[in-house]
């Protein structure tokens, strides 16, 4: 077991290092072998340990001393257990095919530049199961941090855009701004508990030396940390820029992967959190409010990639949601599933702008059924799972989400349901009018549509039958008896879950309730979309278009008054303060310098005189004070 | 004689010799004052040695010598150091043709 995750882990970081040293020398088939690859092994030895954990369950290994500092350690230990071994299999199993897919869609690069994106993605994974492996905080910070890189690096992948570069940084100072949430938590817990390994700090022990507020403090921190990875409110802006990466880069970090890890620490963390109600209530109005919102403006987008980041921006709200009402099991089931018709989605769409030729306008497309017919399918199979049609996975994680939502507040169930409702519309008003309809694009693109090779469409039909069947983890008891199977596997892990006393015939109601109005909703959608022309939007469809002004609001408040302060530092105290001591230091320097050089005269007489005064000095010195 | 006689004659010579290389510019006196001052000291480590044989005979028969003998490697020394030091004179005279030594500044441009 030990060596086996040691393998997952450096698996694809080894794939890095090939690709990224020898991208100049490998062909392009090497290095998408390679990288394919070592993903694959990783996937391969996470299947075996994730055998391994059905039966023995979870196990934490120590490697080496990390870190220490008198008593304290950090010790490099990876963890494993239920959690874990889900996210294991989630970023090995959808990161290989998302690396299949890419293998395909990035191939008009040159051969430095797709080695270059092959080892970041590499990277990306190494990460990521980092994060996700850490048996201590620490660990698990490095992983954080790691990823952010990665994004950034992706997202900047074609550099010589500025645009792109801007919408890079963007993502790694909105990055940043969680991240100090997350290390000043882990401070704290240092400070407090003098550890961070997880084993220790939720034990009973180390949870009594806590007090209300101590805890109240980390998991709110910890869940700043949280909103800035995982885009939620106020820091969600830069997920949507963030698709100025390609589109397999989506998929896998801005979708399945990486903004799923705020969730997992929150998940991890449940023991605490569940010991937080005031951080509880935050989390649940903020993911409320950041799943309402972002799908409000995910109605009028127009770019097909923008549409599907707020719809991840809203889902993630959800996931929230969820782990603010103490469903922990059912934000980690929204996690898998969303993973799974979310990434299809991505790579569904990187299929039609491959076929559209770089088009992401969807006002453009159209009627684009005809020609991608594999695409299209899985689209669809996509649409219906994120819409939540029973027996689609994403009908089982959201009505758990749901239902745990109604059992705690009728009020909040509905709030939820508009969310899951406007889920439905815009996914719908997507797959309109993008694939229904005529189409609405130049000559040159229709002669030019294509279905995309096997290479890509293959890991289109694997996801969208795992958004199929995936579901059948966690089959509610009221429909098939001991079908939960998520719940029981993750009860070791999970120790406070809510569970909700609701009698059999509300649950039915609820699950009826919803699918009525979804597909009510997918009807209205079909009625205005299916045959789609280009209109101004007014009223508060602007208002939905321009994203509700968040960026300019930000960009008048924050980012303008820190430039003014820039300006400010820049001109005053860079200029006259700290230009000043500098140029003054060299001034004095070359004054005193040139002044000195007068005693260099070159006649010797002069230094003989300068030499026989000291000597007399340093005589008369020690004759004055030797008496 | 007293002692003191030695030390102010040697004084005396040492700061001839001191003056003499501050003030003159012609090279061989200013190496004739460089000899001079190291004479100066001879005198008074001869000086020394003596009255430092007359305190200690009783005890030590061979008591001051060292620094007699001491005062025949400064003055084979010296003699060495003069044959390079006017063989540099010499030289500085088929170059210049002057002994100034003013003119020794080439360096500092």
């Amino acid at each position: 077991m030990k060596e086996f995750l040691l393998v997952i882990l450096v698996a694809p970081f080894v794939g890095f290092l090939i690709n990224g040293l020898f991208r100049n020398v490998l062909s392009k088939k090497i290095i998408a072998f390679n990288a394919c690859g070592q993903i694959l092994i990783s996937f391969l030895f996470s299947l075996v340990v994730f055998s391994t954990i059905l039966e023995s369950g979870g196990a934490i290994f120590e490697y080496y001393n990390f870190i220490k500092v008198g008593s304290f350690q950090i010790p490099f230990a990876l963890q494993i257990d239920q959690l874990s071994s889900i996210f294991l299999l989630i970023i090995t199993g959808v990161g290989f095919l998302i690396h299949v897919y890419s293998a395909s869609y990035m191939k008009e690069e040159s051969s430095a530049h797709f080695g270059r994106y092959f080892s970041y993605l590499n990277l990306f994974i190494f990460f990521m199961l980092l994060l996700v492996l850490g048996a201590n905080f620490v660990i698990m910070f490095i992983g954080w941090e790691g990823v952010g890189l990665c994004s950034y690096l992706l997202i900047g992948y074609w550099f010589k855009n500025t645009e792109y570069n801007y919408a890079a940084r963007k993502a790694f100072v909105m990055n940043r701004i969680g991240d100090l949430g997350f290390l000043i938590a882990i401070f704290w817990l240092i400070a407090k508990l003098d550890t961070t390994s997880f084993s220790i700090i939720f034990s009973n022990e180390s949870l009594a030396k806590l007090s209300t507020l101590d805890i109240t403090a980390i998991t709110l921190l910890l869940f700043v940390g949280a909103t800035g990875k995982s885009a939620q409110i106020p820091l969600y802006t830069w997920l949507p820029d963030a698709m100025a990466g390609p589109t397999p880069v989506s998929a896998l970090i801005h979708a399945a992967t990486m903004v799923t890890a705020g969730v997992y620490l929150v998940a991890r963390c449940n023991v605490l959190y569940s010991l937080a109600p005031i951080t509880q209530t935050i989390i649940v109005c903020i993911g409320l409010a950041t799943a309402i919102l972002a799908a409000t403006i995910a109605l009028k987008q127009n770019d097909i990639k923008k549409i599907l980041a707020y719809s991840t921006v809203s889902q993630l709200g959800f996931m929230f949601f969820a782990l603010g009402l103490g469903a922990y099991t059912a934000a980690v089931f929204h996690v898998i599933t969303h993973a799974f018709f979310k990434a299809l989605l991505f790579l569904g769409s990187g299929s039609v702008i491959h076929a559209m030729g770089g088009e992401q306008d969807i006002r453009k497309m159209g009627g684009l059924s005809k020609k991608l017919k594999i695409t299209y399918w899985t689209f669809f199979i996509g649409c219906l799972a994120i819409a939540g049609i029973p027996p689609f996975s994403g009908f089982f994680s959201k009505d758990a989400i749901l239902v745990s939502a109604f059992a705690k507040s009728p009020a909040l169930y509905f709030m939820v349901l508009l969310g899951a409702l406007l889920t439905a519309f815009y996914m719908f008003r997507l797959l309109f009018i993008t694939f229904s309809g005529s189409f609405r694009g130049t000559k040159e693109q229709q002669q030019h549509l294509h279905e995309s090779p096997a290479v890509m469409t293959l890991p289109l039909i694997i996801l969208a039958i795992l958004s199929l069947v995936a579901g059948v983890i966690g089959i509610p008891d009221v429909l098939l008896n001991g079908g939960d199977k998520l719940s029981e596997f993750l009860s070791p892990i999970i120790f406070v879950n809510n569970e909700h006393q609701l009698s059999h015939s509300t649950e039915y109601l609820l699950m009826g309730l919803s699918t009525i109005l979804i597909i009510g909703v997918i009807v209205v959608a079909w009625v205005l979309f299916k045959k789609y022309k280009t209109t101004e939007t007014v009223g508060i469809g602007k208002f939905f278009e321009n994203k509700w002004y968040v960026d300019e609001l930000y960009n008048k408040t924050i980012v303008n008054s820190i430039n003014k302060l820039a300006k400010i530092c820049n001109d005053i105290i860079e200029k006259s303060g700290i230009d000043a001591v500098v140029n003054g230091v060299g001034r004095l320097v070359h004054y005193g310098s040139r002044q000195l050089r007068l005693l260099q005269s070159g006649q010797v007489g002069n230094y003989i005189l300068v030499m026989v005064l000291c000597m007399v000095l340093v005589f008369s010195f020690q004759f004055i004070f030797k008496k | 004689m007293p002692i003191y006689y030695y030390i102010v004659l040697a004084i005396v010579l040492f700061c001839i010799g001191i003056v003499g290389v501050l003030v003159r510019r012609n090279a061989i006196i200013v190496f004739m004052c460089i000899e001079l001052m190291l004479n100066a000291v001879n005198l008074l480590m001869v000086a020394f040695s003596k009255m430092h044989h007359l305190k200690n005979a009783a005890i030590n028969a061979s008591a001051g010598s060292d620094g007699q003998l001491f005062v025949f490697f400064i003055m084979v020394v010296a003699a060495a150091e003069v044959s390079v030091g006017l063989a540099i004179i010499v030289m500085l005279f088929r170059n210049t043709h002057s002994v100034d030594i003013n003119f020794l500044n080439r360096l500092k441009h």
